[in-house]
């Protein structure tokens, strides 16, 4: 009775944790969009003059100018286009005079099928070579594989994706499409050939980073001292590998996971590019090269918002697998000077 | 130098440094005349045939070498001085200022590099030193968030705390304790900074935004001649092999690094 919280339901203790997350995750994504507005309005680049052609006269463009609102102050511009977005509106296409969020959400799709299709490879992959490279650390095999590896992650993407071109579009391997020219009124599963090549050399280059990392955690992992005393009770290897040392090597691989993707959306747009893949990376380089502003801001936000959300549950993900952290009242990521020594540079001009 | 991934990775990526820098003395033709049929095979005259325009390919290449290398060099270096300057100032300022840094280089590494890069380039334009100072804006936040952490890491140690204790000045143990000690991992870092440098460069240049067309540049003539895939592979396979010989040896290297310093960590107890 005197302790009431003990019977009501309690609140989990990382929940705290949490809000305050949510609430810096919300923090980023509002100064990333004042970044993104500011990086393509202000610059010198004017959306009047890429509408109406090099050659109007100057009373049209400031007309339009005055159309479309490019006349009044950036902030109120920066209010208007933030409380639009906001809503869903994304304003309308320079280029093709739709609007973004129609364009956008159809591109959208193509690369989240694209991208799910990458983690579905890579990671049962990476997780598989990394668990196995690691039982049979230093052989032939472990050094083999790390070359390969490396040489993997030194080649840029794009360099992959055209090699790939060259090995499936040579004539006697006309079994994969070079180029994926989807036909939209299909359902893409209908379709997934086209997705064979894009898929694999994305995965390609997010390989080697999560593989090494797999390795490295269960190397650390098998090293620790339960699995000795696992051992010593007669527990199987095969259990203690893949019920003991797996689960522990998984956490720092969701972090892998969340970086990977951060990168992986950079490396779609070249990979969209060299295959034509109709995703949100051809659409922004078809974009930029229009300079079709609405667009071009409508996609780094939507990106950037992804990155953030894809860090927010990464970091969830940690901390609800990692009983230690689910459990602190407290989370600090952060390691403290292991004797409380307060270093010069942190004390604050009364303590001296 | 005993640890030969060292010597390997210095070794190749030395050996591309000199074909790109004694190239254009080396190279046949001039790399905009157009000297044979448009996708010709390599003859006796051009070892690796000619081009979509005719040029010659082994004439480009040797003189399309230069651009990128400069270019992903400084952008690594100036990458490398103001983001480890920041990171230092991060990890050993008082906790507003820690905070401030950190979280700007949170917020910008919420642009995956290439968008940032694609971004500023598109809007501000494509001189060669705006793209080597957008790429290395793209790399700077990873470069603070590794020299922060680093310095955090050396400065919670013994020797600082006892050069601390000793009286030295900030000055002394900043750059006698400290920066000694997370040069290494800002050195792998580099490395690594180089190969995706390289890979990024001529990425720009492949997609179109980065140096201008009739001038030679690696990640162009694979754009440039794309189209010819099929018919004349090696105006498309040369600079990429050169490209992906570059970015291997200077991922070699970073990894040969940091490998030698693990095992001199092992040895020091």
């Amino acid at each position: 009775m005197s302790e009431p919280s003990c019977k009501s339901p309690r609140t989990p203790a990382w929940l705290s944790w949490f809000i305050g997350r949510l609430g810096y995750g919300l923090l980023t994504a509002w100064v990333i969009s004042l970044v993104v507005f500011i990086a393509t309005q202000a610059l010198p680049s004017d959306p009047a003059r890429v509408i109406l052609g090099p050659d109007a006269p100057l009373e049209s463009i400031l007309t339009l100018q005055h159309q479309l609102g490019l006349d009044q102050p950036i902030l109120w511009q920066y209010l208007r286009w933030f409380g639009s977005a906001l809503s869903g509106d994304l304003g309308e296409s320079l280029d093709s005079n739709a609007p973004v969020s129609d364009i956008l959400w159809g591109r959208l799709g193509y690369t989240l099928v694209l991208l799910t299709g990458v983690i579905l490879v890579v990671v049962p992959a990476a997780l598989a070579l990394g668990v196995a490279l690691a039982l049979r650390r230093d052989s032939r095999l472990d050094r083999w594989s790390l070359s390969l590896l490396i040489f993997l992650k030194a080649t840029p993407g794009f360099l992959l994706a055209i090699g790939l071109v060259l090995l499936f579009s040579m004539p006697h391997m006309d079994w994969l499409p070079a180029v994926s020219i989807l036909d939209p009124d299909q359902s893409l599963l209908r379709q997934l050939k086209f997705l064979v090549l894009p898929v694999l050399a994305l995965s390609l280059t997010a390989l080697p980073y999560l593989t090494r990392m797999v390795r490295a955690a269960m190397i650390e992992a098998l090293d620790s001292d339960y699995v000795v005393a696992a051992r010593l009770r007669g527990i199987p290897y095969r259990r203690i590998v893949w019920g003991h040392t797996l689960p522990n090597a998984l956490v720092p691989a969701i972090q892998g996971v969340a970086l990977t993707l951060r990168t992986l959306i950079g490396g779609a747009v070249l990979a969209e590019v060299i295959f034509s893949y109709p995703g949100i990376g051809t659409a922004l380089n078809a974009a930029i090269q229009m300079r079709d502003l609405p667009m071009i801001q409508a996609i780094v936000l939507v990106i950037t918002l992804a990155v953030v959300l894809i860090n927010l549950l990464a970091d969830l993900l940690t901390v609800l697998l990692t009983p230690k952290l689910r459990t602190a009242r407290r989370v600090t990521m952060i390691q403290r000077n292991r004797r409380g020594i307060t270093p010069w540079w942190r004390r604050s001009r009364g303590d001296a | 130098m005993n640890e030969p991934q060292i010597r390997n990775g210095a070794l190749v990526t030395a050996l591309v440094i000199a074909f790109a820098l004694l190239g254009p003395w080396l190279a046949p033709q001039g790399s905009t005349d157009m000297v044979g049929p448009v996708y010709g095979a390599p003859t006796g005259s051009a070892w690796l045939g000619y081009d979509f325009l005719g040029h010659d390919v082994l004439s480009r290449l040797l003189n399309g070498g230069l651009s990128v290398l400069w270019m992903s060099v400084a952008a690594a270096s100036i990458a490398l001085a103001i983001g480890s300057t920041l990171g230092l100032l991060a990890g050993l300022s008082r906790r507003r200022l820690d905070q401030l840094i950190t979280w700007s280089a949170d917020v910008s590494l919420a642009f995956p590099d290439l968008i940032l890069v694609l971004l500023i380039v598109s809007m501000l334009g494509r001189a060669p030193w705006l793209i080597v100072l957008t790429v290395s804006i793209a790399f700077i936040p990873g470069v603070i968030r590794l020299a922060r952490a680093s310095a955090v890491a050396v400065a919670g140690q013994e020797f600082v705390e006892a050069a601390q204790m000793m009286g030295y000045s900030r000055r002394r143990i900043l750059f006698k304790e400290i920066l000694p000690n997370i040069l290494t991992p800002l050195l792998v870092h580099f490395g690594n900074m180089l190969t995706w440098g390289v890979g990024m460069l001529s990425g720009l240049s492949f997609l179109g935004y980065g140096v201008a067309p009739p001038t030679a540049d690696w990640g162009l003539m694979i754009n440039e001649n794309q189209a010819g895939l099929l018919v004349q592979p090696w105006a498309v396979l040369a600079p990429a092999i050169l490209i992906g010989v570059f970015a291997y040896g200077t991922n070699i290297l970073a990894e040969g690094i940091g490998r030698r310093s693990a095992r001199m960590g092992d040895k020091q107890p």
